[in-house]
């Protein structure tokens, strides 16, 4: 089966007076892999339930490979899921649970063993078919669950949070070979996570949501650089938010003025007069007091190895900042001077009301 | 310091030797009359009985209780060798305490070297009283605190002392009269060990024969007891998972009411069902009539027999089935059904390969549950049986019957034994080894799938005429005290209660006329004893199984959790032969009774101690231990309070039980004290249905009283939450056997 795009036209889900998802709309193209990221109970695990179909739709259309499968059950669309839990058939050896998809509903299918056998092998599980699922690894039963939803040739595949029982190590890995076999295989993949970092290691583009709305949709880059709002722009990676004041000198270019620094950014269409703004902790660099723009004094520092993390005390407020230079650290209250590099400032548009 | 429970426990063996009647009294001793009478003669205690009475083998028993705390008899020497001492000192004097009861028999000593040591006699000796009991308790704590001083259990005095103590206790009320029936089994009429004369018994045509497959005769009664059981077994489980999934996977509207079902057999006294049956099906029973009056169909008495006997145990029974589904059906993750949705599986697909597999242990377990309450039950085998006799009815009737054959009764008990421990060992297999429905924590976000159609159909189909049977029959008990004669006469009348529950002023004051005061009075006096007995001894078992590292902690939990497995007849029958002859002779009295409610209902104060414990972090004991507590003052500051749900609804569940307990106590009651229950049945057996229902109906009212009263007492959400599932789980995992 070839991968589909998934489109969302004005989805809705209630729970009685709870709204799990606000009007949604948005197209995932076939054979990319799409992340919902966002806080928990912002409704992302939502979406996925109502793409796999366990969950139906309070209104609005729900499209896959451009076919409305609205009002189908979860057993007659063509999408498998990954669950969190991976709900791996504790009754059933690891063969039993990877042909199970094949075994039973209307297409029973004749060399099922074979193809378990072959899905099993391209998660790297060749052998482990007589095992019982209690008898693996949590990586070893991540692959199982893979294998299990591979072995159907979805037209999109949903992963909720998969890495999640994973230890630290392990998810890097996982994650790699997930991103790996998407590609290989060209899936369409619709992949849940809140944790921005995983969001952006793996995904084509990324859906943020907030509160049961997309917050902004893009690719990594975007999301990172260009923030829709002050809640992206925190959830993407630390931002400090300090204020500050803008004006224009171009249709694109506008000044932005903190404290004593005066920085060229993108203004994005924002009037001139104060304005949020959203700095990275690696575009603060720290120095010397003299001819700095900004006065400083170390309120707070962490040496985490390959960087030391300072807190600065400023006029415009604490900034939080990252420091490579772990060979020359600022003592706690030292007086330092301030740069801030304009890569890492990005002017923030007020929160929409809603 | 330390030495102040030393001395206390010491303190108390010597009032046992010095103060105490040695020996059981003829009266309670709570009764003052001993203190009247003076100090010698049968009240006298064991120096008196030594010395002026010629008893000279009492002597080494205070020799060694004096030996405890005097030896070494100089200061000094290690602490390690002073505990020695008082390990061995202990130990023996507990040995010979109980070895010279048993040594001496009816006709003298049964040990022929005791009587070259302390000389011939030619009588026995009373059975043990309040000053032998002191002592024994006295030697076993000493034990315990020799075995704390040694390190042992962490030198925890109060942890060595309890498991000693509930060991012992087990070791008497539960192993012992096993030991005892097993013992009579082999025993000739004579009194001598013989095999032959148990394969005699056990071997025989109305045990084991075959003849109602021939179209011949009957069967005997260990196949009637088997088939019966594996037909309610499969008849209950089947009801239950109907009831079960109707409850949580359907959108039927009264599942409260359903629910409400369930705790129905654990107020109810195990006849009621059975007395409901014959008044709707018996021979005057309202079908019957109807069908008499309607086509002229000849009543007959077809409710008596299998058919019947069957019937009553599945009404009685299922509720306990759907209990046990419910937990196994709510714990079926619906991640797992989710996902067989996602890989294409429809409804009915995902129910039979992945539902249906998961609840599979489940289902084992409700069957092997149900198969030890039906083996178990003699409430409704003696009044639906007729003709048709089962084991636990035939034990009964060996005993008590024109036969009084000891040794059969024995032998049959010995094989309902048999069946029911092999049952309960396969029902904890099946539980041990795979379980499917762990909760798992945020994972499992999904909805339960509805039922298939057709599944929810014949659950329907099956369960809904079942239930409202069940509220027929019910209602037909109740209603059954208030006519004139079931049958015959319909008028309305209060006369049954007035004869059962009259009161009257009379010259004097209020006057108890009514003819089951006695009995009542008995009942609930004795019960409110054992409740409380019963529920300290579970917690307490259930913290040291639970909490406390020691060897052996595995047998131990199995003796705790042994008498749950046995069928109430073989503990009737075997209390009657292990405590009715001196060194330990209690049949008659009171003391029986409690202590035979006690450790048949200990199981479920275990049961929901531990379920309770199990949620309750360890940490905070290690964190108590950090601060400078021992174990009791853990216990007593730390877990008790956190415990109290587990402890009211241990305290509920052993009342209530032990106020419907039918076929161990019927052995065990007495002129003075008799049971409720056995009254009731006494009243069956004679045709006077109208006063044993009058009397049932308000037993069933007193107990939901009861229940409600003290859910009220200790604040609803609390009980209602976790008390109320946990005698529930109790029921659940043991398989409880309300007979």
């Amino acid at each position: 089966m070839a991968a589909a795009t998934i489109e969302f036209d004005g989805v809705v889900k209630r729970y009685g007076d709870v709204v799990a998802v606000r009007e949604t709309a948005f197209r995932v193209e076939a054979g990319t892999l799409t992340t919902l990221l966002g806080p928990s109970g912002c409704g992302k695990t939502t979406i996925l339930r109502l793409i796999a179909g366990l969950e139906l739709p309070s209104a609005g259309r729900i499209r896959i490979g451009g076919e409305d499968v609205t009002e189908r059950s979860a057993a007659e669309r063509d999408v498998s899921m990954v669950f969190q839990s991976y709900a791996l058939f504790p009754h059933m050896t690891v063969l039993e649970n990877v042909r199970y998809g094949l075994t039973v509903g209307r297409r029973r299918t004749p060399d099922a063993d074979a193809r378990a056998r072959e899905a099993m092998g391209t998660v790297g599980l060749t052998g482990y078919d007589e095992r019982l699922p209690s008898e693996l690894s949590g990586g070893q039963q991540q692959r199982v669950a893979v294998a299990r939803a591979l072995v159907l040739e979805p037209a999109v595949l949903l992963f909720d949070e998969p890495l999640s029982n994973l230890d630290a190590r392990l998810r890097r890995q996982m994650r790699e070979e997930i991103r790996e076999l998407q590609q290989r295989l060209a899936l369409t993949v619709v992949y849940v996570t809140h944790d921005q970092a995983e969001a952006m290691a793996v995904s084509d583009r990324i859906i943020v949501m907030n509160r049961a709305v997309v917050a902004q949709e893009g690719t990594p880059r975007e999301l990172y650089e260009r923030p829709r709002d002050a809640f992206v722009a925190g959830f993407m990676g630390d931002a400090n938010r300090v204020r500050g004041t803008l004006a224009r000198r171009d249709e694109e270019i506008g000044e932005v003025r903190i404290g004593g620094a005066t920085l060229a950014v993108p203004h994005r269409g924002l009037p001139d007069g104060e304005v949020d703004l959203a700095i990275r902790p690696e575009a603060i660099a720290i120095g010397a007091k003299d001819g700095a723009p900004i006065a400083g004094q170390v309120k707070k520092a962490a040496y985490l190895g390959g960087i030391v993390e300072y807190t600065i005390a400023t006029g415009v407020g604490d900034l939080f900042a990252v420091s490579l230079d772990v060979a020359r650290p600022h003592a706690v209250g030292a007086a330092v001077g301030v740069r801030i590099a304009p890569q890492g400032v990005v002017v923030v548009p007020p929160d929409a009301p809603r | 310091m330390r030495d102040r429970p030393l001395v206390a426990w010491f303190a108390v063996g010597c009032a046992g030797i010095a103060i105490l009647p040695w020996y059981a009294l003829a009266d309670s001793i709570f009764s003052s009359g001993w203190l009247v009478r003076g100090f010698t003669g049968e009240n006298a205690p064991l120096w008196w009985q030594a010395w002026a009475h010629g008893r000279a083998w009492l002597w080494p028993v205070a020799a060694l209780l004096v030996a405890c705390i005097a030896w070494p008899p100089r200061a000094g020497g290690s602490r390690r060798r002073q505990a020695n001492a008082l390990i061995v000192f202990a130990a023996a004097g507990f040995v010979f305490t109980l070895g010279q009861g048993f040594a001496i028999g009816p006709r003298g000593w049964s040990v022929d070297a005791a009587a070259a040591w302390f000389g011939p006699i030619t009588t026995g000796q009373p059975g043990m009283g309040t000053g032998a009991a002191m002592a024994l308790a006295s030697f076993a704590m000493l034990f315990s605190l020799g075995l704390a001083r040694r390190g042992a259990f962490k030198g925890d005095g109060f942890v060595a002392g309890s498991v000693v103590s509930v060991t012992l206790a087990v070791a008497l009320f539960t192993f012992f009269p096993v030991v005892r029936i097993l013992a009579s089994a082999f025993e000739d009429t004579a009194g001598a060990w013989s095999a032959g004369a148990f394969a005699q018994r056990a071997f025989t045509g109305k045990i084991w024969g075959l003849g109602c497959l021939g179209g011949g005769t009957r069967c005997g009664v260990a196949w009637n007891t088997l088939a019966l059981a594996l037909a309610c077994a499969t008849a209950c489980t089947a009801l239950g998972l109907a009831f079960a999934l109707i409850v949580t996977r359907s959108a039927f509207r009264y599942k409260r009411a359903l629910r409400v079902l369930s705790v129905l057999p654990i107020i109810t006294p195990p006849f009621v069902i059975g007395l409901g049956l014959i008044l709707l099906f018996g021979r005057s029973g309202l079908v019957n009539q109807f069908l008499e009056l309607a086509f002229g169909v000849v009543p007959t008495r077809w409710i008596y027999g299998f058919q019947g006997v069957l019937l009553a145990q599945v009404f009685a029974f299922t509720p306990i089935a759907f209990l046990v589904l419910i937990g196994v059906v709510e714990g079926v993750s619906p991640t797992m059904e989710e996902a067989a949705q996602t890989l294409r599986a429809d409804r009915w697909a995902t129910f039979t390969t992945v539902s249906l597999p998961l609840m599979r242990p489940g289902l084992a377990n409700a069957f092997l549950i149900s198969f030890i309450e039906s083996i178990a039950d003699f409430g409704n085998p003696i009044v639906l049986g007729g003709n048709f006799g089962v084991l636990s009815t035939e034990v009964f009737f060996s005993v008590v019957g024109a036969q009084l054959d000891q040794g059969r009764a024995a032998t049959l008990g010995l094989i309902l034994l048999g069946f029911a421990l092999a049952a309960f060992f396969l029902q904890r297999r099946a539980l041990g080894r795979r379980v499917y429905t762990a909760l798992s924590g945020k994972g499992d976000a999904g909805l339960p799938t509805p039922l298939p159609d057709a599944a929810r159909r014949a659950c329907y189909a099956v369960a809904l005429p079942w239930a409202a049977l069940t509220i027929v029959i019910y209602a037909m008990a109740l209603a059954g005290g208030f006519v004139e004669t079931w049958g015959r006469d319909y008028t309305p009348t209060l006369r049954h209660y007035v004869k059962a529950f009259g009161v009257e002023w009379g010259a004097h004051g209020l006057l108890w006329t009514g003819a089951a005061w006695n009995s009542f009075w008995t009942t609930v006096r004795l019960s409110a004893i054992a409740a409380p007995l019963t529920a300290a001894l579970g917690i307490l078992a259930a913290w040291l199984i639970t909490r406390q590292r020691f060897v052996g902690r595995s047998a131990f939990e199995f003796g705790t959790m042994l008498s749950f497995a046995i069928p109430g007849t073989v503990i009737g029958v075997s209390y009657i032969l292990a405590f009715n002859v001196p060194p330990l002779e209690i049949t008659g009295t009171a003391i029986i009774l409690v202590v035979c409610n006690v450790f048949r209902n200990m199981p479920v104060g275990v049961r929901a101690g531990m379920a309770s414990m199990s949620q309750i972090d360890a940490s905070l004991d290690e964190a108590s231990g950090t601060l400078g507590a021992r174990g009791w003052t853990t216990l007593r500051t730390i877990l008790l309070p956190l415990l109290r749900p587990a402890i009211v609804a241990a305290l509920v569940y052993s009342f209530v039980r032990a106020m419907t307990t039918l076929s161990a106590v019927i052995f065990l009651v007495s002129a003075e004290y008799e049971w409720a229950t056995t009254y009731i049945i006494n009243r069956v057996v004679n045709g006077d249905y109208g006063v044993a229902i009058a009397y049932s109906s308000v037993l069933i009212v007193l107990m939901v009283v009861v229940i409600a009263l003290i859910g009220w007492l200790v604040g609803e959400r609390r009980l209602g939450r976790r008390g109320a599932a946990a005698p529930g789980r109790g029921v659940g995992q043991l398989g409880g056997s309300a007979a």
